[in-house]
């Protein structure tokens, strides 16, 4: 039930597919409360990610960690650049040195994570941003620990993101838009959704649901 | 004698071209460099460049950084981390042009950093028609 370098690797590859097949998708979410640019930033920043981490023969969790955020701050240019940038960096420091982690351990890596997204962002749990799935999700790992399932766990993350739709948000571009922002999901919750589901996928597809 | 860079940060690098040139024209002594677009030249910010252009820009009286929008301030806060302690540096909350003009009127007086901050961060109140 541990994660070591090539499913951290897998991981990550899985999570570019469900990102650049959604790419539309997600501007078209952050077009309707932002910029509009939030599916071309994200599958840029993957897909820098995913090539860096398939031509790196590294096994080291925080190597690899070190590596999706420096391609995530490089390539990604908008707000999701230095918050998942910020995640993947406080992963790195909780994993340095470290070639497999076990779900306690992916319960560090995640409260580390959330904390760096919320000091970056200024944000809190309901101001509809990615911390609402963050927060909650690094939560049920905490508290699931070894009888964590990780079907329950993309069934739990994907309810989050769908919390944030009735949400006005408190940040980014979406509080210019005041009340205007609610009945909407916030593009960065559900980006964070693909990637948690990815992590599900590729844990599920390794050791069975336990 | 040294002056007080300033660093402007925009998710367009033609909005702080613009910005430089006019800054240029007021305080040429007064080093100002930019940070604009992502790494590809795309709309959007990068720590890389922001950390680059803070250190173009600090000719040893350390360096002001004016940004845009909210998402420019979060690099601008990990190219900070990045330089840590080595670099004096301050990111101003403040109006993009007007701070930026005020700020460099300043450092070409030969103001210290903490004068130029002080002085980019009080345009927040100027009421711009009286
Ligand atoms: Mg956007």
């Amino acid at each position: 039930m541990t994660l070591d370098g090539t499913k951290f690797v897998n991981w990550i590859r899985r999570a570019n597919r469900r990102i650049q097949e959604n790419k539309d998708y997600l501007s078209e979410l952050d077009r309707a409360i932002g910029d509009g640019d939030h599916g071309i930033n994200m599958a840029r920043g993957f897909a820098e990610a995913a090539q860096r981490l398939t031509g790196s023969a590294d096994q080291d969790l925080g190597a690899l960690c070190q590596q999706v955020a420096m391609a995530l701050l490089s390539k990604v240019g908008g707000a999701s650049g230095p918050l998942f940038g910020t995640a993947f960096l406080k992963m790195a420091g909780v994993w340095k040195g470290k070639d497999h982690a076990s779900v306690h351990e992916l319960s560090l890596a995640l409260r580390e994570a959330v904390n760096g997204i919320k000091m970056r962002g200024k944000a809190e749990l309901g101001d509809k941003t990615m911390v609402d799935v963050w927060e909650p999700v690094s939560r049920f790992v905490a508290e699931k620990a070894e009888h964590l399932s990780w079907r329950e766990l993309c069934v739990f993350a994907e309810e989050q993101m769908d919390k944030t739709k009735p949400l006005q948000a408190k940040k980014g571009r979406a509080a210019y838009l005041g009340p205007r922002s609610s009945g909407h999901l916030d593009p960065g919750a559900v980006s964070s959704f693909f990637l948690f589901e990815a992590l599900c996928e590729t844990m599920e597809e390794s050791g069975g649901d336990r | 004698m040294s002056y007080v860079g300033i660093v402007l940060v925009s998710h367009s690098v033609d909005l702080v071209r613009g910005l430089q040139e006019i800054l240029s024209q007021v305080q040429p002594q007064v080093p100002v460099a930019i940070a604009g677009g992502t790494d590809d030249g795309e709309l959007g910010t990068s720590p890389f460049k922001i950390k680059e252009a803070i250190e173009f820009a600090n000719s040893g009286k350390g360096v002001i950084v004016l940004f845009d929008l909210g998402s420019s301030l979060m690099n601008a806060e990990i190219a900070l981390d990045w330089l840590g302690e080595n670099e004096r540096v301050k990111i101003a909350d403040a109006p993009l042009v007007e701070g930026a003009y005020a700020a460099v009127v300043e450092s070409g007086c030969g103001s210290s950093l903490d004068q130029v901050l002080h002085v980019a961060q009080k345009v927040k109140t100027w009421q711009k028609i009286s």
